[in-house]
This record gives C-alpha cells, sequence and structure tokens, in this order.
C-alpha cells in the first residue's frame, strides 16, 4: 500500500499536474492557432468590453433569462463549481502537503466547511446524474462520454469524504483518492472537462459578437 | 436514448430532396461532409463541438420544442446531435436516409433564429452549427426544391423571385403613377447618382406587394428625402441562397448589392421592412466579402422611420386607434439590436401598445425565417405546428386587447398570417409602413 501510495503521490502526480498545465496551456495554443489558420476574422470581432460583459453576466447566479429559468439548476450548478473548485484548493491536508514539498502555503478551509463543500459536490454530480437519466431532452443527448466524465469529477470528492471520515479502508481509499485526483486533472484538457478552459473563449466571441456587431444582449 | 419520433416526417415528400437522395453514394455523401469540414471550418466547429457538455439548457430557446410537448428531438442540442454531431462521429460515413433527415432538420425544423446561442451558458452558435449543415446538404444537391428553386432565381436574375429585367423598372414607374394621384409631383427616382440613400427591398414586394413600394414613396416624399433606386440589377436586398448555404452566390448577390450603391455614390442604403434581407447584407454577405462591415452604412426601415419621426420630418396627423401588439423579428433584434428603436416607432405611431412576453431580444420566432417559409407548401403544417407557442404568445396578447400584430419583417409578417390564421387568433398583421402611410400628416390630396 506504501508502494502505491508512494507512485500515485508521487511520479503520476507529477505526471497529472504536467498533464494539467501542459495540456491545457496546449489544448489553448492549439485553438488560437487553428484560428489564425483558419478563422482569423475572429480575433477582429473580439471586443474586451462585450466579452467580459458577456461573462460576467454568465458567471453571476440569475443574472441571465436562461439561469432565471431554471432555479433550481442554477443553484446545484454555481454550487456544485464554486465547490469543485474552492475545496481542492484550500483543503488544509493539501496545502499542508504543498507545504511539505516546497515549502508554499496560503490560506485554508475550516475542515468542518469542505466536508459540507465536498457533500455538495457529491450531491451535486448526484443531481447531475438523475438528470442525465430522467430529463428527457437531457437523456437523448446523453452519451457514455458524459458519464464518465461525471464519475472523473466525483471520484475524488467521494474517495476524499470517505478519507476524511476514515471509513472504509483509510489507507486504500486514501491512495484511491489520490489517484482520483490525478485522473481529473489530467483529464479535464483532454475530455469535455476541458469547458474549463474553453468556455471564456466562446462566451467572449458570442459576447464579443453580440455587443459589437448585433448590439443585443446574450444574456 | 429517447423514443422514435411521435409525428414520423414520413409523409413529406420534397422532390428537391428526395430526388436529391436518391442521387446519393455513401462515397459521394462522405467526401462532401469530410471537404466541408476539413476546408471550411475550424475552430468553431471544433470548439463548440468539444465544450458543449451536453446540458440541455438550450432546449428551453426553441420554439419547435416548446410547441411539440417538449420533444427532444426539437430542442436545438437534440438537432444538433441528429446532424452534425453524427457526421463527425462517424467521420462523414452516413446513410443516404441520415442525409435526408439532416436536410429536413436543418432547413425545416430550425429558423436559424439565434435564441438558443442566448441560452446556452457557454454562447455555443448552433445556429452556425446547422449553417453547416445546410452547406453540407447544398453541396449533396439536397436542399428542398421550393427554396433552391429561389436560390436559382438569384443566381439566373440577382433577385429572388424571377423578376424580368424591365419589369423592375415597369412596377416603379406603375407605382409612381398611382402614387401621382395621392401626390401629383411625387417622383420614384431612378439611377439618382449621389442621392443620400439608395432604398433597396426583397423582390417579392414588386412581385405581389407593389403597394409598399408606393407607401415607402409617399413616405420619402412627403419625409423630403434624396433617395432613389436602381433600374438595374442590385435593386433586390434578399438572400435565400445564405440559408441554402450556398454562399458562393450570396456572395454575388451582395456584391452586386455594394457596386449598385457604390455606382449611384449614395451615401447611406435604406432597406425595407425584411429581417433576413438585413441579415445578408448587414452581417453574412459583408463578410464572405470580406468586409467585416458593410462598406455602407446600412439602415433597416425601423431605424429609417424612427430618424424620420424623431427628426420631425414626418408628422403624425392621427394616432393610430386600434390597439397593437409587436413582434421583435430576430435578425433586426437578436441581430441588429433595433428593438427599442421599434418600440419608439410603435408608441408614436399608436395610441395603445400592448406588449408580448417574452419580447425584445427574447422575443419567439414566427418560424417562417431562416428560409423555413421558402422551403413551401410541403413544409408549411411544419411550421404551423412547430409554433404553437407563438399563437399562445399571440393570443395572451389577444386577450390583453390587441388588435393588429406589427411585425416589421417579411417573412415573420408571412409565417404570422399562417399561424394567426391556423390558430384562429383574429389578428390583423401590418408593416411599419402601412400605419405610417395611414397615420402620417400628407399634403392635402389632389381633387377629383
Amino acid at each position: 500500500m506504501h508502494t502505491f501510495y508512494n507512485v500515485v503521490s508521487g511520479p503520476l502526480a507529477w505526471i497529472a499536474f504536467i498533464l494539467f498545465f501542459g495540456g491545457s496551456i496546449y489544448r489553448i495554443v492549439r485553438m488560437l492557432m487553428l484560428v489564425a489558420e483558419k478563422e482569423k476574422f475572429i480575433f477582429t470581432y473580439m471586443s474586451w468590453r462585450y466579452s467580459l460583459r458577456s461573462i460576467l453576466h454568465w458567471i453571476i447566479p440569475f443574472a441571465t433569462v436562461s439561469w432565471r429559468r431554471q432555479p433550481v439548476l442554477t443553484v446545484i450548478t454555481f454550487a456544485f463549481h464554486a465547490c469543485l473548485i474552492a475545496t481542492p484548493l484550500f483543503l488544509l491536508s493539501h496545502v499542508l502537503l504543498w507545504d511539505e514539498a516546497f515549502a508554499i502555503s496560503w490560506w485554508t478551509l475550516p475542515d468542518a466547511v469542505a466536508d459540507v463543500m465536498a457533500i455538495i459536490v457529491i450531491l451535486g454530480a448526484i443531481y447531475f446524474l438523475a438528470r442525465r437519466l430522467t430529463q428527457p431532452d437531457v437523456k437523448f443527448i446523453t452519451s457514455a462520454s458524459d458519464f464518465v466524465i461525471l464519475a472523473i469529477v466525483a471520484a475524488p470528492f467521494v474517495t476524499g469524504f470517505l478519507a476524511y471520515h476514515q471509513w472504509l479502508s483509510y489507507p486504500l481509499v486514501m491512495c484511491l483518492h489520490v489517484l482520483a485526483g490525478d485522473i481529473m486533472l489530467a483529464a479535464i484538457p483532454f475530455t469535455r472537462l476541458s469547458h474549463m478552459l474553453f468556455s471564456p473563449f466562446t462566451r467572449a466571441y458570442m459576447g464579443s459578437e453580440f455587443g459589437k456587431v448585433r448590439h443585443a444582449r446574450d444574456w | 436514448m429517447a423514443g422514435p419520433l411521435k409525428k414520423e416526417k414520413a409523409g413529406v415528400v420534397d422532390e428537391g430532396i428526395d430526388v436529391g437522395i436518391s442521387r446519393l453514394s455513401e462515397a459521394k455523401i462522405q467526401s462532401v461532409i469530410n471537404g466541408v469540414i476539413e476546408s471550411e471550418t475550424g475552430a468553431r466547429l471544433k470548439t463548440y463541438v468539444e465544450t458543449c457538455i451536453h446540458c440541455g439548457l438550450c432546449s428551453e430557446a426553441c420554439h419547435y420544442y416548446l410547441s411539440h410537448d417538449k420533444d427532444p428531438h426539437y430542442s436545438p442540442v437534440g438537432k444538433v446531435k441528429q446532424t452534425i454531431w453524427e457526421m463527425l462521429r462517424k467521420k462523414g460515413r452516413v446513410s443516404p436516409e441520415f442525409i435526408r433527415r439532416a436536410a429536413i432538420i436543418a432547413h425545416t425544423e430550425c429558423n436559424l433564429c439565434k435564441r438558443c446561442t442566448q441560452y446556452c451558458p457557454f454562447g455555443i452558435d448552433i445556429t452556425y452549427l446547422m449553417s453547416v449543415v445546410r452547406r453540407i446538404i447544398h453541396k449533396l444537391g439536397v436542399t428542398p426544391l421550393y427554396i433552391q428553386d429561389t436560390a436559382h432565381s438569384h443566381s439566373v436574375t440577382m433577385n429572388q423571385m424571377w423578376v424580368k429585367g424591365d419589369e423592375w423598372p415597369d412596377t416603379l414607374q406603375w407605382q409612381e403613377e398611382e402614387a401621382r394621384v395621392e401626390i401629383p409631383d411625387l417622383r420614384i427616382p431612378m439611377e439618382k447618382e449621389g442621392a443620400d440613400i439608395m432604398y433597396s427591398v426583397i423582390a417579392p414586394e414588386p412581385k405581389f406587394q407593389a403597394q409598399l413600394i408606393y407607401q415607402a414613396a409617399i413616405i420619402m416624399q412627403v419625409a423630403g428625402v434624396n433617395w432613389t433606386m436602381p433600374a438595374s440589377v442590385g435593386w433586390d436586398n434578399s438572400d435565400m441562397a445564405m440559408f441554402t448555404g450556398d454562399n458562393e452566390i450570396m456572395g454575388r448577390l451582395k456584391r452586386s448589392h455594394f457596386e449598385t450603391a457604390a455606382r449611384l455614390k449614395v451615401k447611406k442604403i435604406v432597406m425595407g421592412e425584411c429581417g433576413h434581407a438585413f441579415r445578408s447584407v448587414y452581417d453574412m454577405g459583408n463578410r464572405w466579402l470580406g468586409w467585416s462591415m458593410p462598406p455602407f452604412t446600412i439602415v433597416h426601415a425601423i431605424e429609417f422611420y424612427h430618424d424620420l419621426i424623431k427628426e420631425g420630418r414626418i408628422k403624425i396627423a392621427k394616432k393610430y386607434r386600434p390597439p397593437i401588439t409587436l413582434h421583435d423579428p430576430c435578425n433586426v433584434v437578436r441581430g441588429g439590436g433595433l428593438h427599442e428603436k421599434a418600440r419608439y416607432v410603435a408608441h408614436a405611431l399608436c395610441e395603445n401598445v400592448i406588449e408580448m412576453h417574452p419580447n425584445r431580444e427574447h422575443n419567439y420566432c414566427c418560424c417562417a425565417g431562416g428560409g423555413v417559409i421558402n422551403t413551401g407548401p410541403p413544409f408549411k403544417m411544419t411550421r404551423i405546428e412547430g409554433n404553437r407557442v407563438k399563437a399562445e404568445q399571440l393570443f395572451v396578447a389577444k386577450t390583453k386587447g390587441a388588435e393588429v400584430l406589427v411585425a416589421p419583417c417579411h417573412n415573420c409578417h408571412s409565417g404570422l398570417h399562417d399561424i394567426v390564421h391556423h390558430y384562429e387568433i383574429g389578428l390583423d398583421i401590418k408593416f411599419f409602413g402601412d400605419i405610417i402611410y395611414e397615420v402620417m400628416e400628407k399634403p392635402a390630396q389632389a381633387g377629383p
């Protein structure tokens, strides 16, 4: 178990971080190169003002008609995404690892709060799963990959939650937790989890087109 | 994953689609799909497809989806799944039957109205994805017959309605003559070099709505506008080629339009109450020709009337009495931001304006636009049944007292006419021009 832990938290973690950062940069650069190569006109229409105006509306809950029409989904998706990003970044035990390895540290969440946030992510994932299985329009467009990416995202939180509470076999769960984290990081640039990377760009482009050319709101 | 369509479209026979399909081989389909994707698409298609998280938030935006009791086949992303996703996933290896369905979806079950784009958290341009499908359908020769005929007319005559060279100036002179009964010194100035404005219309106006040219001439005359209309090709601003994915013809049309304006040395192009033509001249055609924005100032009728009223160049003798409700056409509202100007005009002309809901950028489409009405009789019921939600919206406006529906767009006008008739809503449909003509101050009529 020790060897397994050393592998997932050592070389595999390095690989995961390299794939995450390297892959993210690669994907964004490739996209921009493709724009330059085949659709250079897109740059002509980009506007900081309208890009930010659009992004701002869409990252605020209920600031768009679309969000307002789906109040339950809106609350859940915002809570899910916020906790998804904040929990691993500000978890005390994660920050301690950074401190041990590189002597860097930052502000941390109280463990009890982080625990609730992990539960929010898990419940959010269950909601999305149920939505996929029951809502006809979502079910119609669901493919296997949708379940896979949901599982990839949920796994670190489920295992993290179990590890924190020391339920089941702690050493095994801990190893699985680190492995799940590695997989999620590495998967972001190479699956549709890449919406994390690309959505600011697609949003900005549409915001620019609507603002600059069409003089209309895109929210 | 969901069951079959509630109502199979097998009954629909369209010669353009069905004869086209009979000529297809799988090899041809594959080479056309991959050819379009490789040589004509880039980061947009790739990023849109890879970023879509399959959340279904676009569904509620679509009038077809809402009108078909939330049948997932009609949700925007559902239509994307049934067309471009499959083409990409199978690398073009799809059957002729698949293409038949794709042609029907892209041409008759989507108006390219862009409402879904406003409901997607990522701003994925689903309209663009459907346009890529239409481009593939065009290159496969499977475009519905009626709209393809229109594109042929554009190609041969440079106008949408097979209007012959001599019929055009003849119609203008005829309308000038008619209008002179009302205002004896009225002119419809043809080929007037150096006029401030070139007024352009869509070909259905001379073909069967010549009274709109008459009304426009009266408005221009009374407002003292220095205007002209070309006698040559280039007068028609419409563009069904844009909707069939025939970008090359779209480019030829817009080049001819802009070059005509340049030849006449006008300052602006003012266009009649048409939405798709605005999209073509202001957004699509100019880009195809390499102009990031149009080479001329493009003024849609709504904005033109707004300015004339605001500047006091036309005065309202007596406001229009019957309560009106205002339809926001997608191409000039989501595509041009003219909704507040439209309201200014409406309130200036009419005593009572009753808002329908949703409105402005969020208004429901007429279900005629995007070339759907131009697919003709085989698909008439597709667009009427596909827009029950519009009928409901109009009915609410009617119960609040609206008697007249103002639709400042030709396609909306015709599509809404069918909806109002079919669902027996009982609203008169008018253009702004109709109302201005009725309520404006005119010089004392020449007595008999």
